[in-house]
């Protein structure tokens, strides 16, 4: 395999060309760390944010699409808040986790992705509005048929049991919209 | 004075009890709210991660409907608040004509507690206090959204926002200075990383402590979920002993002003808030 030093050397232009048209100027960074420096979730990272912008303007997709990072961003807005330059990183990491999901990559850890398309398909299935509990039931299924735990859906039961009796879960979801004809045209233009 | 309402779906569901204070606190205030006719889910995290199309379009549906109300609206949820103020924003800006949706505007989009903290209110608030919350050691817990980033949310003080503090002055209480109050609770990674949830949260109560605090207090549901729901599973991986109640600013509120069902609002919590409140004398 080739020095990943040489290859940073042969910046690849489609990536920053693309980051640019969506208006996430990541050409803009001159490297201040202002980002990873106020980042709260670092701890949990592979690359810092600005090692992304970095290999993001020199198109290095791989080590960008492969990052946990991206997932790991919890889109809190500090470092989009505070870069100096006005590059919104957050939205850096959201078009990446994007990219990735449409070019069928393979995530390096598919939970946060999984979590975010069942949440959508929860909305628009009951036609408008979030079930909280019907995410719940479908998240849960989907985590025991990946890998049983059984200590840990005992847990997730108990606060649920917790929850139900302070009437803080209902069973039923949301009752579909007016207007889920509208929501359902929303999911279908926007191709989800 | 009559507002559209935009709830947002959590306040059916896990937050119930906020939007039940904030229905008690808001007829105390003579503020009418007007729940926005048909709304829908803003997509909240996960449309903006998996599709930004759906993340504008979600919200627009609901700036559309607001619109023809023409009143301004207030939005208790952070996230909701956040992603009507992006699809505001674009819909202004050059993007709106590409989408193909028209957005005149002409009314202001409120988070709760940045409107019901504004001079007047508090005027209004502070003669009817019968239950100041004395002695009351607090931290006030703004989170992410509601302040940042301030391109989008039109705030100056995101980095150090005081008007929880100015809140919590009127009703009595004693709000403790503290450098994490809009530092991230990881909100919506509660279900697919809760290892990271735990890590956040747990800093942020050894830091409260740190600061002498007994209590939160919060304005967005995500951030009182992850703090009340975790407190127990978080103790035991840290091998502490946490009791640090989490309020919503309006359920303190209610229990200043002596409101009937305060009790019943802070029943639905997790951390049971009596013990302390019995403490302070306030219940």
């Amino acid at each position: 395999m080739e020095n990943p030093t040489n290859q940073l050397l042969r910046p690849q232009y489609v990536l920053p060309e693309q980051l640019v048209k969506a208006n996430l100027a990541v050409t803009s960074c001159f490297q201040c760390r202002k980002c990873s420096g106020g980042c709260p979730l670092t701890f949990a990272m592979d690359l810092l944010p600005h090692h992304v912008i970095r290999l993001a303007l020199l198109g290095q997709e791989e080590r960008v699409f492969d990052s946990m990072t991206i997932w790991v961003c919890s889109g809190c807005q500090t470092c989009t808040s505070r870069c100096p330059n006005g590059i919104d990183i957050a939205g850096t990491m959201d078009w990446l986790k994007e990219e990735a999901v449409r070019r069928g990559r393979t995530l390096p850890d598919d939970m946060v992705a999984t979590f975010h398309r069942i949440f959508l398909e929860s909305l628009r299935d009951a036609g408008g509005r979030l079930s909280e509990s019907g995410l719940l039931r479908r998240f849960t299924l989907f985590k025991m048929r990946r890998q049983p735990d059984f200590a840990g859906l005992k847990a997730d039961l108990s606060l649920g049991w917790k929850l139900w009796k302070r009437g803080r879960v209902r069973w039923r979801g949301p009752s579909a919209l007016r207007g889920k004809g509208e929501i359902a045209e929303i999911f279908r233009k926007v191709e989800f | 004075m009559k507002v559209t309402y935009y709830p947002g779906c959590s306040l059916e569901g896990t937050a119930v009890d906020y939007a039940a204070s904030i229905a008690g606190v808001a007829s105390l205030l003579d503020v009418d709210l007007v729940e926005l006719f048909d709304w829908n889910c803003c997509g909240a995290s996960s449309a903006h991660s998996l599709n930004h199309q759906l993340a504008l379009h979600l919200p627009a549906r609901n700036l559309a409907l607001a619109e023809k109300a023409g009143r301004d609206v207030v939005a208790p949820c952070a996230l909701c608040f956040n992603r009507l103020k992006v699809a505001e924003k674009t819909l202004q800006g050059p993007q709106g004509e590409e989408l193909g949706l028209s957005y005149r505007g002409g009314f202001k989009i409120w988070d709760l507690l940045d409107f019901l903290t504004q001079n007047a209110f508090l005027e209004s608030l502070a003669a009817k206090v019968v239950l100041p919350l004395m002695n009351l050691k607090a931290v006030c817990y703004y989170g992410c959204l509601v302040a940042r980033p301030p391109a989008v949310t039109d705030r100056a003080d995101s980095e150090n926002p005081q008007n929880m503090e100015r809140l919590l002055e009127v009703l009595g209480a004693t709000p403790l200075d503290w450098s994490f109050k809009t530092d991230c609770c990881g909100a919506g990674l509660a279900l697919a990383r809760p290892d990271i949830i735990d890590t956040l949260v747990q800093r942020l109560y050894e830091r409260a402590l740190a600061a002498g605090a007994e209590c939160f207090v919060v304005s967005c549901q995500m951030c009182q979920a992850n703090l009340d729901l975790c407190q127990e599973r978080i103790a035991r991986k840290f091998g502490q002993d946490y009791y640090l109640p989490v309020f919503y600013f309006t359920e303190l509120m209610g229990l200043a002003v002596g409101h009937p069902q305060a009790p019943h609002w802070l029943a639905q919590h997790l951390v049971d808030p009596m013990p302390l409140l019995k403490m302070k004398g306030i219940i």
